[in-house]
């Protein structure tokens, strides 16, 4: 894989990630789109440019690790580490298909290079805070990162975990919170509110960012504060758009858990064309 | 080996005492050895390994669920992790971290439950843990060991640490009565022949080993031969030893601490529907239990030798 720093590159990157979701959920009849498209940017910023790692040799002791807490969001992840070339490009239309490596959300089975096997919500962040601590036992350099949904840390033991991370001083880790503001039922305001959310984890002893999350320098810039942060972990609130690149989609509760359909799946591929 | 043909009661330390004096000696043994407890550490025991390694015990406060998924975390990074709590704490509030993070990705977690059964005594049911087997059984992945006394809690601890995958240890909090003497060797999966008999067999696990040994002393003095099984592997069961015992003595008793219908008794009943069917009788617990001693409640909730006694002459009544 080619890295690379270029926010210009990036979006490229991020225009073919965004096509193979669309491609692979409309492939599948089934899936989680809406929060895969709004994670695109932070995913493809952190295996293009930020995470220490190497598809070929994936399992190195000193690698970032990384860990998609909202597991849902499965096709983006599948779709980056196929265009990282951990994965086969040609199978992504397998997507929750029985034998695929493609599972309904990851699974270590299937995919020994993921970190976690995730899915069930609220989770991740207490798996990377674990992670850090080995790391720091081990006086290791490596870092751990952890994309959480919004509707997903209305789970309790997310608040467990942020204050064990602080308390703890976990400083290798950095959540990023895909703040799209939809969630199955509909607006997270609507639903149980996180507001003030910043401020929550702030409150939790957390180092906390606000960024937009498809501003690629934006993010950039917010990983590097992360790792430049000592003595407490970071979290990044990243502002998304659900569904974000397919204007119908977007801010639509609909393609939370909905695939698109044949003829959707064209329109979508023409405006990411 | 039979090693008790007249068993006498004596008292030697709690299982869960076993279990922090011998993460102590891992500890020193092993740097990759790690600890997580939620604010229980002077009564799990592990503050024998806290104290000498400070560093590597994670305390997480009350907050069981984070506990067991900062443990899976630490072992996907290669540590050789041991959470513990009570047992009706972290197999319950931990139980979907359990399923999701350590059994279904076959994660290298070591999870440790005291204070478990009635015999916790005073504190009462909510402490009480009756169904830490049923749901240790019940992930796939996991070895679930039940070790009856000293002797055999360290063994389950070694045995665990040295083992690549999720094991579940039940300890209790009262003394143990001294089944082993500390030669004992032990092997995950194969129950032990604690007493040698050729009309019925008692199966037993955890404290209920040593009423299984008073029991079988008793029914010999009535002329009845009694052998005793220690179930010290809940999971895998000992399928073979089972059916043996049910083919040479044709009846069999199950007793244990724990719901009577979701623990021991019925993976024996499983085991033996599977190999060699035979009439069993179950001595367990039905119902939440109370405050009081721990001998008064396993004297009053059925859990004795004599109940043993009573049920062995039942189940030896119902061979043809």
């Amino acid at each position: 894989m080619l890295r690379t720093s270029n926010p210009e590159d990036l979006a490229v990157i991020c225009k073919q990630i965004r096509r193979h979701i669309v491609t692979m959920t409309g492939a599948a009849k089934s899936g989680h789109p809406g929060g895969s498209l709004s994670a695109v940017e932070t995913l493809v910023t952190l295996y293009w440019d930020v995470l220490n790692h190497d598809p070929a040799n994936p399992k190195s002791a000193g690698r970032d690790r990384f860990i998609l807490s909202k597991g849902h969001a499965a096709p983006v992840l599948y779709a980056v580490l196929a265009e990282c070339g951990y994965t086969p490009v040609e199978s992504l239309k397998t997507l929750r298909k029985i034998g695929s490596i493609y599972q309904g959300h990851p699974d270590v089975r299937y995919i020994p290079v993921l970190e976690a096997s995730t899915g069930s919500l609220g989770e991740g962040l207490s798996l990377a805070l674990g992670m850090g601590l080995a790391a720091r036992l081990d006086n290791a350099s490596w870092r751990t990162y952890v994309v959480l949904g919004d509707g997903e840390i209305q789970e309790g033991q997310i608040w467990e975990a942020a204050m064990f991370g602080a308390f703890n001083k976990v400083d290798n880790v950095c959540a990023i919170v895909d703040y799209n503001r939809l969630q199955l039922d509909g607006a997270v305001k609507d639903i149980l509110d996180l507001e003030p959310l910043a401020a929550k984890w702030r409150a939790f002893g957390w180092h906390t960012l606000e960024v937009d999350g498809h501003d690629i320098p934006a993010l950039q810039r917010a990983f590097a504060e992360a790792a430049a942060t000592k003595g407490r972990p970071t979290c990044i609130v990243a502002n998304t758009v659900k569904g974000k690149g397919v204007s119908f989609m977007e801010g639509n509760p609909k393609w939370h858990g909905v695939a698109p359909s044949p003829e959707e799946v064209e329109l979508a591929l023409k405006e990411l064309a | 080996m039979p090693v008790n043909t007249k068993f006498e009661k004596k008292m030697g330390p709690a299982t869960r005492e076993a279990f922090g004096r011998t993460l102590a000696e891992l500890g020193r043994e092993n740097p990759n050895i790690v600890v997580g407890d939620a604010d229980l550490t002077k009564s799990t025991m592990t503050t024998y390994f806290g104290k000498e390694f400070p560093g590597r015990l994670f305390e997480c406060g009350i907050a069981e669920a984070n506990m067991v998924a900062i443990g899976a975390g630490l072992a996907m990074a290669g540590k050789i992790p041991f959470v513990a709590s009570f047992s009706a704490f972290v197999m319950t509030k931990g139980f979907e971290q359990l399923r999701c993070l350590v059994a279904y990705p076959n994660v290298n977690l070591k999870v440790v439950g005291t204070h478990s059964g009635i015999s916790i005594g005073e504190d009462g049911p909510s402490q009480m843990s009756m169904e830490d087997l049923a749901l240790a059984c019940a992930l796939p992945n996991f070895t679930v060991l039940s070790p009856a006394d000293e002797t055999a809690t360290k063994w389950a601890v070694r045995w665990a640490a040295a083992h690549v995958g999720p094991v579940f240890i039940r300890t209790g909090r009262p003394k143990a009565p001294v089944v082993y003497d500390s030669s004992a060797t032990f092997e995950a999966g194969k129950a032990v022949e604690v007493a040698a008999g050729t009309d019925v067999t008692l199966v037993a696990t955890g404290l209920l080993v040593a009423e299984a040994l008073l029991a079988a002393g008793q029914l010999a003095e009535e002329g009845i031969s009694a052998r005793v099984l220690d179930i010290h592997t809940i999971k895998p069961i000992d399928e073979a030893a089972l059916a043996k015992a049910a083919a040479e003595t044709g009846a069999l008793v199950v007793a244990e601490e724990h719901l009577v219908d979701s623990g021991l008794g019925v993976r024996v009943a499983q085991a033996l529907a599977r190999t060699v069917p035979a009439p069993v009788e179950f001595i367990g617990l039905d119902r939440f239990a109370e405050s009081g001693s721990p001998d008064e409640l396993l004297d009053k909730y059925g859990l004795r030798a004599p109940q043993i006694v009573e049920a062995a002459r039942r189940a030896v009544a119902r061979k043809k």
